[in-house]
């Protein structure tokens, strides 16, 4: 009798386990067989922008000109160095970052085709390379958030490199694996040099608390956890039109004055040279930096900069012009010397 | 893929020709052996991926990445993480199946149940359950606090499976040779739980190393959330690289710690007769003690994370139902947690059965290099994937099947834990018996092995399911393009702290981990013969 009941539950699990294959054969081919059918009219873009805008981007793409955009979502330097092992293989047509630096190293690699001219001609010279090789798609500010109940305006540092002076010990926070913490570092080293990043990141090991991601650090500084925090802008203005949840006690504080600290980063885009939907791929670069596709950034709910085919930033935010960031060309900036600092400064 | 599919052919071929007189093993041992040597060299690629990138990075660059003082700093959180949670994991889990199994607690068959329900709560989902209660929650004790609630069920279930099934016998005996309950226990009862024990308690090491989620989220860094780091900036970057040996030895250490302490007796027994059924001993004055004990457990473990959950759900509202992005991220993940259960239950058994009924160096050296892989953070599976798929075989790139061989990878000791355990209860001179009487030898071992094995097999393949479904980050990196599972739309939303959007995905996952959870139940109790 026991062994009967065994192989009643035996036969049970075995029937659950060929649904189990069925629904496996079932649905994840579809998935499997999307990069076949993508030579016949589907892009596939790696997405290290927030997922919410691009497919925005994509649904909107879609809807004008029935061209199926498939995401696959990642980080910048790791998408950045996926697309550099994949080589002539890679399965991306597109490359959308959040930041400039994992750009330039694809660029480097000799990966990308030239951008269409039309679509440079869409971007303002500040917001690209002078290669052509892509091109600015939206830009983000440096700003630092802080907790007002604890910080006066006279206590404010006067540059983001007074964050490593010991005054600031155990009182601001970053996101230091994230894209945009290291493309901020990596315009200081544009800017500062080798030496100055190296002791900058030294100080900030000794002083800052690491949280995982912007949106993290500034709800600890909004739960009064830690006194400010190092972040983009967005995730303040973000978090304002929604519920203001994490940010109610929080205010933004630019360094302006082209400080490193007041570093806008732009936000790329570039075609694959290895695509086999060229046209395609260029056209959708062309459509997120053309009128429509700017339209989304200055009304929707990214608050990321509009910065082409000209179109105004959302109102709500302080216009780029006021920010009084540095020059810096988004091609010079080196991710990888950045991680290896990083790396070495112990804070990855 | 293709070596499991030709498992019953190999199989069948050499044992058609066995009608001897002399009971022998059902499949030549030749053909398991090499079946599993195969699945175990293929099991060996991830770890091959990390000894090949630390020779080709070369000593000096190596050693300037790995004698530092960050590797530092996570050596010592990975080792306080696992000798503070491993020791609680087995005190909470035997304790838990002893008052279950062998008292007469009322209530015993609901609190059997609650005990196991935590596993149907992810680890990182837990956490953010956690650090929504407790928002200033982080650090060590907040990583030893969550893995303990979350993966004390790993003993818990096998306890609760071996002291269901432990003939009394033993136990009456201990008794009338002057040995009182608590005596008994640790003499007589605790030995014979060594297996399920030692097994659970590196499944639950073994979640620590890997788990990455549920410490990124309270900030406590180990080597698996350094890798991660490192990842994401670099892909497969040199410095994640060189972490991940470093982790790979301290995997190594527990390994052989494992396969030390697993000893070599025997625990099966021929029977004479039908099996007494298992004593309950009175509670007395503990009673209630014992059933506040659980209570708490229960609340914390699988109370806490379930209302927080629900409570995010209240606050989203209908705006974070939407069916065009849960339908397929469900359907997905379901795929794939079945997909990948069966596969990795049909592999794990060549394993198992060499461990159990040829133990040697050859079935140890063979089942180690399973846990080595296992032990690895899916993270370095995944990478290690990427870049022999691309590499060697290209067609093979961002395809399911991938996927579904690094999840088999990754989760093979689950099943095998399991189906070894049932093997090794179910003695052989069964099959020998039956094959003496004239039955043919595979139809021996289908008929009494197999069906004796099965619901600790059933068991494996719950256990795998979950972690599928609760697996993210190799998930993340091997997936075809477009693929969305629960998991990682949970981790992309809870990342951007939209806790009220990422509630759905929590909810959904604990909803298709409770059937799994309740069959691991209804077969410990199956096999308890209840």
């Amino acid at each position: 009798m026991k062994i009967r009941k065994n192989a009643l539950a035996g036969i049970a699990l075995a029937a659950t386990a060929a649904l189990g294959l069925a629904a496996c054969g079932g649905s994840p081919a579809p998935a499997g067989s999307a990069s076949p059918e993508a030579t016949n009219g589907e892009i596939t873009v790696y997405n290290a922008q927030h997922e919410s805008l691009t497919k925005e981007w994509a649904d909107a793409f879609t809807a004008e000109t029935g061209i199926k955009v498939t995401l696959r979502q990642g980080s910048d330097t790791e998408m950045s160095n996926q697309i550099v092992q994949e080589g002539a293989a890679s399965p991306a047509d597109v490359f959308l970052t959040e930041n400039s630096p994992a750009m330039a190293q694809v660029e480097n690699a000799g990966l990308f085709a030239d951008v269409n001219k039309d679509t440079i001609a869409q971007v303002p010279a500040e917001f690209r390379p002078t290669t052509g090789k892509w091109t600015g798609i939206a830009a983000r500010s440096t700003v630092l958030v802080y907790d007002k109940a604890k910080l006066t305006a006279d206590k404010l540092p006067k540059s983001m490199l007074d964050l490593a002076k010991p005054e600031w010990k155990g009182k601001w926070a970053a996101s230091p694996s994230g894209a945009d913490f290291q493309a901020i570092v990596s315009a200081l080293l544009e800017l500062k040099g080798e030496a100055a990043t190296e002791a900058w990141l030294k100080g900030m090991k000794e002083n800052f608390t690491a949280y995982k991601g912007n949106s993290t650090a500034m709800k600890a500084v909004n739960a009064g956890e830690v006194d400010a925090a190092l972040i983009y802008h967005y995730y303040y203005y973000g978090d304002q039109a929604k519920t203001g949840e994490n940010s109610k006690n929080v205010t933004p504080y630019y360094f302006k004055k082209q400080d490193p600290g007041a570093f806008v980063s732009v936000s790329g885009g570039g075609v694959l040279k290895s695509s086999k939907n060229a046209d395609k791929a260029q056209a959708f670069l062309k459509f997120i930096t053309g009128k429509k596709g700017q339209e989304v950034l200055q009304k929707g709910t990214s608050f990321e900069y509009a910065i082409a085919s000209g179109v105004p930033a959302n109102e709500k935010l302080v216009p780029v012009k006021e920010l009084q960031a540095p020059a810096v060309d988004p091609a010079k900036l080196n991710s990888a010397k950045v991680t290896e600092l990083m790396t070495k400064a112990g804070l990855l | 893929m293709t070596t499991q599919a030709s498992a019953p052919e190999v199989s069948g071929r050499t044992t058609t020709a066995g009608r001897g007189k002399r009971p022998r093993p059902p499949f030549g041992v030749s053909a398991v052996a090499v079946l599993a040597v195969l699945i175990a060299l293929f099991s060996l690629v991830p770890l091959g991926y990390v000894v090949f990138m630390t020779v080709a990075t070369g000593w000096e660059t190596a050693a300037a990445l790995i004698f530092r003082e960050r590797v530092g700093e996570l050596l010592l959180n990975t080792v306080l993480l696992t000798v503070f949670t491993v020791p609680l994991c087995l005190v909470l889990g035997v304790g838990g199946a002893w008052l279950v199994e062998r008292t007469t607690l009322p209530g015993h068959k609901v609190w059997a149940v609650l005990l196991a329900a935590p596993l149907a709560i992810p680890a990182f989902v837990n956490s953010y359950a956690w650090v929504s209660a407790v928002p200033s929650l982080q650090g060590l004790f907040s990583g030893v606090l969550i893995a303990t609630l979350s993966y004390f069920p790993l003993v818990y279930i096998p306890a609760a499976a071996t002291l269901g099934r432990l003939d009394p016998a033993i136990e009456q005996s201990a008794a009338s040779l002057g040995l009182g309950a608590w005596r008994a226990f640790f003499r007589v009862v605790l030995p014979q739980l060594r297996i399920a024990m030692t097994g659970g308690a590196l499944l639950v090491a073994l979640h620590l190393l890997a788990e990455y989620g549920a410490f990124a989220m309270i900030r406590f860094d180990t080597f698996t959330t350094a890798i991660m780091v490192q990842y994401q900036s670099t892909f497969n970057g040199t410095a994640g690289n060189m972490l991940a040996s470093v982790l790979v030895f301290f995997c190594l250490l527990l390994l052989l710690a494992e396969v030390r302490s697993r000893g070599t007796a025997r625990y099966a027994k021929v029977g004479s007769g039908a099996q007494a059924k298992a004593l309950r001993l009175p509670l007395h004055a503990y009673q209630m003690p014992a059933q506040l004990f659980l209570a708490a457990l229960t609340a914390l473990a699988f109370g806490l994370p379930l209302a927080f959950v629900l409570r995010w759900i209240m606050a989203g509202g209908a705006e974070i139902w939407a069916a065009d992005e849960l339908v397929p991220a469900l359907l997905q993940t379901l795929g794939y947690g079945l997909g990948g259960a069966l596969v990795t239950t049909v592999v794990a058994f060549p394993m198992a059965y060499l461990a159990v009924r040829h133990p040697g160096w050859f079935s140890k050296a063979l089942e180690l290099s399973n846990y080595i892989t296992s032990s690895m953070p899916g993270i370095v599976v995944g990478l290690a994937f990427v870049t022999v798929s691309i590499r060697l075989v290209p067609e093979m790139y961002q395809t399911a099947g991938v996927l579904i061989a690094a999840y088999v990878l990754l989760f093979l000791p689950r099943a095998l834990v399991n189906i070894r355990a049932g093997l090794a209860q179910a003695p052989k001179e069964l099959d020998e018996a039956a094959q003496a009487l004239g039955t043919p030898p595979l139809l021996a071992f289908i008929r009494v092995t197999l069906r004796l094995t099965a619901p600790a097999a059933a068991g494996g393949a719950a256990l795998v399911f979950l972690a599928i479904v609760n697996e993210l980050t190799a998930t993340l990196l091997l997936s075809p393009n477009g693929t969305r599972t629960l998991a990682t739309e949970f981790w992309t939303k809870s990342s951007e702290i939209d806790y009220a959007g990422a509630a759905p995905y929590a909810l959904l996952m604990i909803v298709i981990s409770a059937p799994m959870t309740y069959l691991l139940f209804q077969q410990s109790k199956k096999v308890a013969g209840q």
